[in-house]
């Protein structure tokens, strides 16, 4: 073979090569058009069935057991251990400053705004939601869902609003359990163990921490909850056949989750500060 | 493609497919597939694993939607139909399905009540006897009753899956491999209740898919064959026989009889050769 025929041979290699890179580009982009479409729709037949038709209370108190009562243990064991390890970790560079009675305001304020709604979403995303995939996906293997369908019952009726009321109505009671139970292991360790002035500690944490945070927090949560239930009973009711199928529907219901809650967080967290400074211009008045 | 309905009786079928194709992604199942199903008979849909059995149906009742074609139920496209109008014709179905798809979370009384709370204005205490009177066609015994499905064997949460297809009294009954992965005394128990069934409900149709020749022999009235598209010819028709029990050991067409006698015959060789 000649050396230019070699060259082209390699050209042609290479456009090949370019050529189905772009291709697998152009499918993995259309998969995640089509996925992201068929969550939208899934998503907007959910709420038309939680506006046109009450749920039944035999599927809603069950589901609400699960995601609520269920989960309140450990969230309020992680808002505790949060609050604690802020502690810890803020303690050093306060005292440096002298400012050590600030440290309650520091602890409740990142707690009410931020920790306590993302530990509380990512541990329902963990632990409830993992689980509603595993749960759906296995009805959808064994062919349960297509039972519901053959008599006359609407799935995403029976299936995904009662979980959806769930995580959406609950999750501000498990933020608001999160941010206590952090705001009380931080005083706990603060107060306790580091030998602040109790008056000084609750005195700033008053002042710098304002009722629009709370409900900032809270607020975020909704979409949080809805985010979680909608993810996760998406993945559920398009799971792959099998042991592995289920096992992947429960593993990227909470990869999804977890990766939605934080950019919601970013966005929802930029436009309450928005919200914020045009209520209170001059700003926090912090330390 | 070719025409096999097999009208018996009544002038116009209760179920009629008309050209009906269903494809999965670039994957289809089922080409151009015609059959008539009269009030009141039963057939049994035979064929080798993956030819298509279930996906058919699963189109019935409008489960799964057809690629081109139709499924006409009682003169209605299926595939047109509202919801609540689909809701509607569905409650005139019974459907058994492979492994009987009971509700885990729910006991063996509330599986088979689910379709009545659902669709009836019933009082508890009527359901609970429907219920009762349904667990006993099946020879199910009321200690059964508050028990989870996962704790009954395979046999039993068949009958509790035909239990609660019954439980509506629907016009038509599918069953999904009603014997499949039984013991031979259960199955023919199975094959039992299926003209029991029968017996008592003398209008209802029967839809039976099954690779088990005893329960198309046993049950049916007319035996349909699907064959796999990727094995048939250019041209041929997916049904490759379509009539009574009895004529099938004389079919002419050789890959009939030799589903019927469970012969391997060229088969092995061409998973040899990787077809």
């Amino acid at each position: 073979m000649s050396q230019a025929s070699t060259n082209r041979g390699k050209t042609g290699g290479i456009a090949q090569a370019m050529a189905d890179w772009v291709a697998d580009l152009g499918q993995v982009a259309v998969d995640w058009i089509t996925g992201l479409g068929g969550l939208m729709l899934f998503g907007m037949r959910t709420s038309l069935w939680l506006l046109t038709r009450r749920p039944r209370r035999e599927t809603t108190l069950p589901a609400f057991y699960q995601i609520g009562v269920l989960s309140l243990p450990v969230v309020a064991l992680t808002g505790t251990f949060i609050g604690i390890i802020l502690a810890v970790q803020a303690y050093g560079q306060f005292r440096m400053l002298h400012m050590e009675s600030r440290l309650g305001a520091v602890i409740n304020l990142s707690l009410v705004r931020e920790l306590g709604p993302v530990l509380a979403a990512t541990m329902l995303a963990g632990r409830v939601g993992g689980a509603m995939a595993a749960e759906l996906g296995t009805m959808r293997v064994t062919e349960q869902i297509d039972a519901l369908s053959s008599m006359g019952a609407n799935p995403i009726h029976h299936l995904v609003v009662p979980r959806f009321l769930g995580c959406l109505l609950l999750i501000p009671a498990l933020t608001v359990m999160a941010d206590f139970m952090g705001i009380v292991g931080g005083a706990f360790y603060g107060v306790y163990l580091l030998d602040i002035d109790w008056h000084h500690y609750w005195l700033h944490s008053q002042q710098y921490v304002r009722g629009f945070d709370i409900f900032a927090g809270v607020f975020k949560s909704l979409f949080f909850g809805a985010t979680i239930a909608l993810i996760s009973c998406f993945r559920g009711f398009h799971c792959d056949p099998g042991a592995e199928g289920v096992g992947r529907a429960a593993t990227t219901a909470f990869v999804y989750s977890f990766v939605v809650i934080l950019l919601l967080d970013v966005i929802l967290a930029i436009g309450l500060d928005a919200v914020y400074f045009v209520i209170w211009p001059e700003g926090p008045k912090f330390l | 493609m070719v025409n096999v309905s097999h009208d018996i009786g009544s002038p116009e079928p209760l179920i009629r497919i008309d050209g009906l194709s269903v494809e999965f992604g670039h994957h289809e199942v089922l080409h151009g597939v015609n059959l008539s199903v009269p009030r009141g008979q039963t057939i049994a849909v035979i064929g080798e694993s993956g030819c298509g059995k279930t996906v058919l149906l699963k189109t019935i009742i409008g489960l799964l939607h057809p690629t081109r074609g139709a499924v006409m139920f009682d003169g209605q496209n299926l595939a047109q139909l509202g919801e609540k109008a689909l809701t509607r014709e569905r409650i005139r179905f019974g459907f058994v399905f492979q492994q009987a798809a009971l509700f885990d979370s729910m006991t063996i009384a509330q599986n088979v009540a689910f379709p009545l709370r659902q669709h009836t204005r019933k009082s508890p205490a009527e359901i609970d006897v429907i219920v009762a009177s349904r667990l006993a066609e099946v020879g199910l015994p009321e200690s059964a009753m508050y028990k989870k499905p996962a704790e009954l064997s395979g046999g039993m949460r068949k009958r509790v899956g035909l239990a609660r297809a019954l439980a509506l009294d629907p016009e038509v009954v599918l069953y999904d491999e009603p014997t499949t992965g039984l013991d031979p005394i259960m199955s023919d128990v199975i094959n039992e209740l299926i003209l029991k069934t029968r017996r008592q409900r003398h209008e209802v149709t029967s839809v039976v898919v099954t690779h088990d020749m005893r329960t198309a022999q046993k049950v049916a009235d007319r035996v349909v064959m699907l064959y796999p598209l990727s094995r048939l010819e250019r041209g041929e028709p997916q049904i490759l026989f379509d009539g009574p029990p009895v004529d099938m050991e004389r079919s002419r067409d050789r890959r009939v009889t030799q589903f019927v006698e469970g012969e391997a015959g060229e088969r092995m060789m061409e998973m040899q050769n990787g077809l």
